[in-house]
């Protein structure tokens, strides 16, 4: 379990003081994907650099599984570091050094003997997926081959918790979602924690828990992945899922528009109802789908959708009321023109 | 005539020439085994490195500065007690490779150290993160990392001995340089004078090509 306590880190330059984290607290459960997005500037990186204590707090604590790492030594410091491992946008891998020498440096690091080396480091890349590039420089390698090898890296020493800066921000869509699978096969199969940072909303829906929305250093909404793609309260996470959500109607389909638009939200079980069909039934309006899509958001669905109804006016405001109330979802994007 | 001149010379230039190596020779490694530890701690001990210390950092840096910017003339004359104490003689190559020693390690240490600086810092973070002790970190991450850039330095610094090493003949330090000033410069010595300056060329040229080559050899990117 990761404890954030009061996290403050105020960077002092000769100019001025930048506050890159205020005063953050949060609980980070044993075994979950847990992610922190925002925009850019916004603390994540500082925030999860606090985490193994690359940046020193400026105040508050860090407890990983009971202790404060902020009290410990420097030998005791790299020894909690061990059981940390960390993953980077730009791989951060040691140029002139091969992927086997690469990933053995972790395990010096433990002390391990030549013979565990050598057989840990197997194991590793064939779990990562590149035995055949074992002797390969870092230059050789493509950016989901060389996050591969930082990911062997980062396991090495059989981390309790793995921390993931922006791991697939410099990676094309196909590699992204590979390295993806790959960090939740982690989590399942090895039970390690998983903190990782983004900016892209796709990255924490196909494979987050729970998120932290961090604006200006301060953690302003965190909750499940679903109860936040389905529930945002902040404004900043509400433009997040639009990025996700959302699907910009084609200007024509507005202006030949002639009802009222309406964009309706199903969650969860009522996905599965037939809401739409009883209302057309029951009301006298007409209903137009122009737009929609089911996305799975945990193994949940999350159905949207955008209908254009038509008819009388009031017999419309009644069907509306009448959606609202059963999915809790709907919002009127344009009325009747 | 002139190849006359020049048989003569042949004993004289190469005495000479072994002089230079010598120096250069005792001078080099006095710079690579102090100058590269100085430059790696300069390094280290920078802000937001894994060894950060200002103090250190602050008179490591002024020490260096400081020998670096004593004209090198002056140096060679100024350290003369020290040669004594060391060498016990203030004059011949191996007196005057104290001094020149002296001048090479600020000067190798600031290659060094500005070769590290070209390392990307999330590489050398990524190390501190996996857990790596500071000895681990300079021994597997920045040494590597760093080796074209140190090989070029050598051959920068050599190239530099090769030429300060001309200016031992104050203490009567001997080597090419030296010849080329005693006889050429003073004597009016053409044909020295040339033939020196050539060799001078010569060994510059296969220094810095040899340079390069080892360089290209070492690097692994
Ligand atoms: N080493 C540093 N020195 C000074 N300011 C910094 C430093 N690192 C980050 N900051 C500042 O802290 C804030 C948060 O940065 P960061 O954590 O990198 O944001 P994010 O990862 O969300 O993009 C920014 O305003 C940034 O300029
Ligand atoms: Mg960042």
């Amino acid at each position: 379990m990761i404890e954030v306590k009061n996290l403050v880190k105020v960077y002092s330059t000769k100019k001025n003081k930048v506050i890159g984290v205020d005063n953050v607290s949060l609980t980070i459960k044993n075994g979950e994907i847990f992610g922190i997005v925002g925009y850019s500037g916004a603390g994540k990186s500082t925030l999860l650099r606090c985490l193994n204590l690359l940046e020193r707090p400026t105040s508050g604590q860090v407890i990983i599984d009971g202790v404060d790492l902020t009290t410990l030594n420097k030998k005791e410091l790299r020894q909690a570091r061990l059981k940390i491992g960390m993953i980077f946008q730009h791989f951060h891998l040691v140029s002139s050094k091969t992927v086997f020498e690469n990933v053995a440096f972790a395990l010096k690091a433990a002390k391990k003997s030549k013979d565990e080396i050598e057989k840990r480091v197997n194991e590793l890349l064939e779990m990562v997926g590149l035995s055949d590039k074992r002797d390969a420089y870092p230059s050789q390698l493509s950016g989901g081959q060389k996050q591969r090898v930082g990911i062997a890296r980062a396991l090495a020493n059989e981390p309790t918790v793995l921390l993931c800066d922006e791991a697939t921000s410099a990676l094309d869509p196909s590699t992204t979602k590979s390295i993806l699978a790959l960090l939740k096969k982690i989590n399942r199969e090895l039970g390690i924690t998983i903190v990782l940072i983004t900016h892209e909303m796709e990255v924490v829906k196909d494979i987050c828990d729970r998120i932290a929305v961090m604006q200006d250093g301060k953690v302003i909404e965190l909750g499940t992945v679903y109860d936040i793609f389905t529930n945002p309260k902040e404004e900043l996470t509400k433009s997040f899922i639009n990025s996700v959500l959302q699907f910009d109607l084609p200007d024509h389909l507005l202006k030949k528009r002639t009802g009222t638009i309406v964009k309706i939200q199903f969650k969860g079980e009522i996905a599965e109802e037939a809401i739409v069909s009883d209302m057309l039934q029951t009301f006298k309006v007409k209903g137009n789908i122009l737009h929609g899509k089911i996305e799975y958001i945990q193994d949940m669905p999350l159905g949207i959708f955008v209908m254009e109804l038509t008819g009388d006016p009031d017999e419309i405001q009644r069907a509306i009321d009448y959606i609202s109330l059963r999915t809790n979802g709907l919002e009127v994007i344009a009325s009747a023109a | 005539m002139l190849l006359d001149s020049l048989m003569n010379l042949i004993p004289e230039l190469n005495k000479a020439f072994l002089e230079t190596l010598y120096m250069v020779a005792i001078s080099l490694s006095v710079a690579i085994i102090a100058g590269l530890p100085l430059g790696i701690l300069l390094f280290v001990t920078d802000r937001g490195l894994f060894l950060e210390n200002t103090t250190v950092k602050s008179i490591l840096g002024f020490v260096v500065n400081m020998i670096r910017s004593i004209p090198f003339v002056i140096l060679l004359v100024g350290l003369l007690p020290l040669t004594k104490l060391i060498t016990g003689t203030t004059i011949g190559p191996t007196a005057a490779s104290v001094s020149l020693s002296v001048a090479a390690i600020p000067f190798f240490a600031r290659i060094v150290e500005t070769s590290l600086r070209e390392i990307d810092k999330g590489v050398i973070e990524a190390a501190v993160a996996v857990g790596a002790t500071p000895w681990m970190i300079i021994k597997d991450v920045l040494l590597p990392e760093a080796r074209p850039g140190i090989v070029h330095g050598i051959t920068i610094t050599t190239i530099s001995l090769v030429v300060y090493s001309a200016m031992a003949g104050i203490v009567g330090g001997g080597g090419i340089g030296d010849l080329a000033i005693r006889f050429g410069y003073y004597r009016y010595d053409d044909t020295v004078m040339i033939t020196t300056i050539v060799i001078l060329i010569c060994l510059v040229q296969i220094i810095q090509f040899a340079g390069d080559r080892i360089a290209r050899l070492v690097d692994k990117r």
